[in-house]
C-alpha cells in the first residue's frame, strides 16, 4: 500500500472540502477499498474517512414513510435498525459477508462501488430508491450504470439512500462461499401498482431489472409466472465459480425462491 | 505521521503512525501485542479480529488513525484479572477447540462478541456468526463446541469428533 493522507471530518461540508484536494478518495468501512489499496489498484494521496459524521449515520422514516438510511451507516446498524420498518432489507444487510464486515461496511461504501456482484444494489434498485449524494438525487434506475459504474461524479459523496417500503418483499442469494459474496441473487419487491425484480452477480453490466419477471409477477404474483421465464446467459459473468448459462439459470431459481418466500 | 491515541485492553496506548498504517500493524509492531494474528491479510480468515468500541471488527482492514481515540480489546487483554483463562478461553482449551492455534485469538474474539450479542446461541448462530473465522486445522467442530459450553451450554450431547 503508497502512503496517503487521512483526513478525518465530522461534518459533510467539510468532506466535501476535503475531497476538494488534488487525488482525494472518499473512505468508509474500507471494506473494500483496503483490500484494493493493499493491492496497488488504486492510490489516492488523501483517503477522507467518512466515518466520523454523524449526520450521515442512522435509519430513520420520512414524511412519506420511506426508509432513509444515512450513507455512513454500517450493515449491522442496518440489520437492527431497518427490521422494524422494512424487514427484507434489513435481512439483506444481516447476510452481508460476516459480522466483523458488517461492522465496518456501509451502505454508502457498497451503492458508490457498485460491485457487479454486490448486495445493496439489488436492494436499492429493487425498491426503487434514491440515493442523495451532497448535491443532488438520483434515482436508482439512473443511478447504477454498468458494473463498478454509478452516475456518481468525482468527489461525489453518497449520504443517504431513501427505500420506499414495499408491501412485502424478499432478498434471496445463493452464497459463493469462498467470498461470501452471492454467487447470484434476486431482491423482488411487490408495491400496490407493480412488482419490482432486481438481480445482482449475474450480468457484466451489474444490476440489473428483470422487466419480464416483473411483467409477469405484476398480473399473477406466484412462483408459476416466472417458471417459463428465461434470460440470455451469453452477456452474463462465466468464471470459475459458474458459466453465464449457469448464472442465468439461477437468476430464474432465486427469483421464484423470492416469490414464494413472498408467499 | 499522526499521533493516535487508544486505550487498549483498558490501558493508554499512543504512537506516531503513517496514514496507511493498519491497526493490526499498530498492535503488533508498535505496541508489541503480537497475539492478534495476521492470516491472509485480505479480510477474508478473522485470526486478525480484535474489538473496536465492543464491536468485532478485521484489525487488517482498518486503518490505525480510524482507532484514535477508540477502546480496543486484544487477545492479550480476555485473561481474568489474577492471569487464569476467561470462561471461552478455558472452554477452548477443555473442548479441544485449537490445535496450531493460529485462528485462535481470532476465534476467541469472535465469541466473545457473539456471546455478548446472543448469551445462548444454536449450535446453527455459532457457525453462521463463524463465516468470517477461518481454522485450517480443527474442522470447526470442537470451536462450536467450545463456544456452546462456554455460553453454559450443556454439550455432553454433542459428540467429540
Ligand atoms: C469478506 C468480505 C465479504 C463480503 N461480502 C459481501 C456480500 O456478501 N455482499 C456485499 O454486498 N458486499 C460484501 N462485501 C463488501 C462489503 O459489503 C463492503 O463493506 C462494501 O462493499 C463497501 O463498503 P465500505 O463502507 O467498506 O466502503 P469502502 O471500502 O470504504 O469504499 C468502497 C468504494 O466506495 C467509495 N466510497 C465509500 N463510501 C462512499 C460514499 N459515501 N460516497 C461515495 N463514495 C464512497 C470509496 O472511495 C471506494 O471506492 C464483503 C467484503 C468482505 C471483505
Ligand atoms: S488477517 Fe485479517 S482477516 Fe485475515
Ligand atoms: S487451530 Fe490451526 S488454524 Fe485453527
Amino acid at each position: 500500500m503508497y502512503n496517503f493522507d487521512v483526513e478525518r471530518p465530522s461534518t459533510i461540508q467539510d468532506a466535501v472540502k476535503a475531497m476538494g484536494r488534488e487525488e482525494a478518495q472518499p473512505m468508509s468501512g474500507g471494506q473494500t477499498l483496503i483490500p484494493t489499496l493493499k493491492a496497488r489498484l488504486a492510490a489516492p494521496s488523501v483517503l477522507v474517512s467518512l466515518t466520523g459524521i454523524d449526520e450521515m449515520k442512522g435509519v430513520c422514516l420520512d414524511d412519506e414513510g420511506r426508509v432513509c438510511i444515512g450513507g455512513a451507516t454500517t450493515h449491522a446498524t442496518v440489520a437492527r435498525e431497518a427490521e422494524a420498518h422494512y424487514p427484507a432489507l434489513a435481512s439483506l444487510a444481516a447476510r452481508i459477508g460476516d459480522p466483523a464486515v458488517r461492522n465496518r461496511g456501509t451502505i454508502g461504501g457498497s451503492i458508490a462501488n457498485n460491485d457487479p456482484s454486490a448486495c445493496y444494489p439489488a436492494g436499492a434498485l429493487g425498491s426503487g430508491a434514491t440515493i442523495v449524494t451532497n448535491n443532488r438525487e438520483i434515482a436508482a434506475d439512473d443511478y447504477f450504470q454498468g458494473m463498478f459504474e454509478t452516475a456518481l461524479e468525482e468527489g461525489e459523496i453518497v449520504t443517504e439512500v431513501k427505500f420506499p417500503v414495499p408491501t412485502a418483499a424478499h432478498y434471496e442469494k445463493i452464497l459463493q462461499p469462498a467470498s461470501r459474496f452471492p454467487l447470484v441473487a434476486a431482491f423482488v419487491a411487490k408495491f400496490s401498482d407493480g412488482v419490482r425484480v432486481a438481480i445482482t452477480g449475474a450480468s457484466n453490466d451489474g444490476v440489473f431489472r428483470w422487466a419480464e419477471a416483473e411483467q409477469a409477477l405484476s398480473s399473477n404474483f406466484s412462483p408459476d409466472a416466472v417458471a417459463g421465464l428465461s434470460l440470455d446467459g451469453s452477456n452474463m459473468i462465466s468464471d470459475l465459480h459458474g458459466t453465464g448459462a449457469y448464472r442465468a439459470h439461477l437468476c430464474g431459481v432465486m427469483t421464484k425462491r423470492a416469490v414464494a418466500a413472498i408467499g | 505521521m499522526t499521533q493516535v491515541k487508544m486505550t487498549v485492553n483498558g490501558k493508554d496506548a499512543s504512537g506516531d503512525v503513517e496514514g496507511r498504517t493498519l491497526l493490526a500493524q499498530f498492535l503488533r509492531d508498535d505496541l508489541g501485542l503480537t497475539g492478534t494474528h495476521i492470516g491472509c491479510d485480505t479480510s477474508q480468515c478473522g485470526a486478525c479480529v480484535v474489538h473496536v468500541n465492543g464491536e468485532a471488527v478485521k484489525a487488517c482492514t482498518m486503518l490505525a488513525v480510524e482507532a484514535d481515540g477508540a477502546e480496543v480489546a486484544t487477545i492479550e487483554g480476555q485473561a481474568n484479572a489474577d492471569g487464569s483463562l476467561n470462561v471461552i478461553q478455558q472452554a477452548f482449551q477443555d473442548h479441544h477447540g485449537l490445535q496450531c492455534g493460529f485462528c485462535t485469538p481470532g476465534m476467541v474474539m469472535s465469541a466473545a462478541a457473539l456471546l455478548k450479542e446472543n448469551p445462548k446461541p444454536t449450535e446453527a448462530d455459532v457457525r453462521h456468526y463463524l463465516d468470517g473465522n477461518i481454522c485450517r486445522c480443527t474442522g470447526y467442530h470442537n470451536i462450536v463446541k467450545a463456544i456452546m459450553a462456554a455460553s453454559g451450554q450443556d454439550v455432553s450431547a454433542i459428540a467429540a469428533e
